[in-house]
């Protein structure tokens, strides 16, 4: 399952930025089958005010001017008109084709990662043990006690096993939003959509998957950067040696 | 910190940055690299042609979601001149080749294709960029077409010839093409299609034939055909990857 884990978190660090690259190839998001201008829901985007051009994310009827983020982007003097920037994509300059063939071939990775993990997770028991909450936890003064030790970020020690929080956060990535990602990524393929209809009926449409697809990616990206923020706060070298060898002998 | 030293810092950070990202393109960029990747597709291939039924239909839609404005993407009016020319007179001069390895090669008008075996469809077209858009999709169907002219044992691949150059600067290589293999050829709703939302197909869509290879994405869909060339293999054929984008770095199996 370690192993499962490292690949599973190469596979997320590969598809995130190539996912990137393929929306810039068109930066507006659409509910239901079918990329009807009128039900756009999210657009970025660069236009001219007065002689010069500003970026811009439009959501629902508002509109953020992002200059220098998303639709005008870059540092100044080299900026481009793309969605996301050249540092937040693979590869950095704009090539779909390039993007595609990255984010293709990573997600068999994250297919084989998460399958390891759920199957070696599930048939040993370890993912009901270590990432189910315990009926402990869920009384109503435990999980204030933990709400409250993370809001003032006191952590109980990591050969406790996971707490509350953590385990719901885990639990929702393995078991509900990296499947999500599979099935939407899936519904947009037009071979998988003629033989598999329904992967696209489950979001309601084509272009909902697409939408479905970029919403879980930001969930995910935010999850990543909670993770590595309380990996820092926390005991980091004891936590990756534990991520990466287990707890085996301590050696501390 | 001193303003200077700040500075300093923050051009070496700037350009560690630069040098990372740069690494990283080239990795990323590297033919090798790139050609490594794309084994991906020979297991999405070799995954859905196990997996599912070749002759699944794509989902067809009731007439009310066709969609209000349907793009249009590569060339949309292509300015070659034998293709002017055809256009200018309506299509008449027209005729579809279709020859290579088959036993009776034929020449086909505008008319000859509207005799033969027809289909309709209402379907949804995905581009690789994203978007999608719902029309219907008239035309002659392709197996009884390639029954017709009759297939040799060797034939394997039908390589779609273009009218349209959509990069004129790289010469004849520039020229649109795309090939499907015969799964896809005798798949009953591959089609070449003539008519789009019950009007003859635009010039912006292909006229006035386009193919129809529903289940992969819209590059697939060949514009402006004008020869069906019936192959064992298309490595000599242009960049050599099967289609104009292909040979541009896109996946030669566009189910994904």
């Amino acid at each position: 399952m370690r192993l499962a884990h490292v690949l599973i978190a190469a596979a997320v660090l590969l598809l995130l930025p190539s996912g990137l690259q393929i929306f810039n190839a068109h930066p507006t998001l659409y509910t239901g089958e079918t990329s009807a201008r009128e039900r756009a829901w999210l657009q970025i985007g660069s236009r001219e005010r007065g002689d010069s051009l500003t970026g811009y994310l439009r959501l629902g009827g508002r509109e953020i001017e992002t200059t220098g983020l998303l639709g005008w982007s870059g540092p100044a003097g080299e900026r481009e008109k793309r969605a996301f920037p050249a540092w937040a994509t693979l590869p950095g300059y704009q090539s779909l084709a390039t993007g595609r063939n990255w984010h293709l071939a990573a997600a068999w990775l994250l297919g084989l990662g998460l399958g390891v993990y759920l199957a070696v997770g599930l048939a040993s028991g370890r993912l009901a043990a270590v990432l189910v909450p315990t009926r402990r936890m869920l009384r109503p003064r435990a999980v204030l006690a933990d709400l409250v030790g993370h809001l003032t970020l006191r952590f109980p020690p990591a050969e406790q096993g996971y707490n509350l929080l953590q385990r719901l956060a885990y639990l929702s990535v393995v078991a509900v939003a990296l499947p999500l990602m599979i099935v939407s990524g899936l519904a947009m393929s037009p071979a998988v959509h003629a033989a598999a209809p329904w992967t696209g009926d489950l979001f309601g449409g084509r272009q909902s998957a697409r939408s479905a697809h970029f919403l879980g990616a930001l969930a995910l990206a935010l999850f990543f950067f909670v993770h590595m923020a309380m990996l820092v706060l926390h005991q980091p070298l004891r936590r990756l040696r534990l991520m990466t060898f287990g707890p085996g002998k301590d050696r501390s | 910190m001193t303003a200077s030293r700040r500075s300093w810092l923050r051009g070496l950070s700037a350009a560690a940055a630069a040098a990372f990202v740069s690494a990283c393109d080239r990795i990323a960029g590297d033919p090798g690299v790139r050609a490594g990747l794309r084994s991906a597709e020979r297991l999405n291939l070799g995954l859905h042609r196990a997996l599912f039924d070749r002759r699944t239909l794509a989902r067809e839609y009731p007439e009310v979601a066709i969609s209000a404005n349907f793009p249009a993407n590569g060339s949309t009016n292509p300015s070659d001149l034998d293709y002017r020319a055809l256009a200018e007179g309506g299509f008449a001069a027209y005729r579809l080749v279709v020859d290579g390895l088959v036993d009776r090669p034929l020449s086909l008008d505008i008319a000859a294709l509207r005799a033969l075996p027809a289909r309709s469809q209402v379907t949804r077209h995905d581009c690789v960029e994203g978007w999608s858009a719902i029309a219907r999709w008239s035309g002659a169907r392709l197996a009884p077409l390639l029954a017709q002219a009759g297939l040799k044992p060797e034939a394997r691949y039908l390589v779609f010839h273009c009218f349209d150059t959509l990069d004129p600067e790289a010469g004849e290589q520039g020229r649109y093409y795309e090939s499907i293999d015969l799964v896809d050829a005798l798949h009953p709703q591959t089609l070449l299609a003539y008519e789009m939302n019950g009007a003859p197909l635009g010039i912006a869509h292909g006229a006035p034939i386009r193919l129809r290879v529903e289940r992969q994405l819209g590059y697939k869909h060949a514009k402006y055909v004008r020869r069906i060339e019936v192959v064992a293999d298309f490595s000599h054929i242009s960049g050599g990857r099967g289609g104009f984008w292909e040979d541009r770095g896109y996946e030669w199996y566009a189910g994904i």
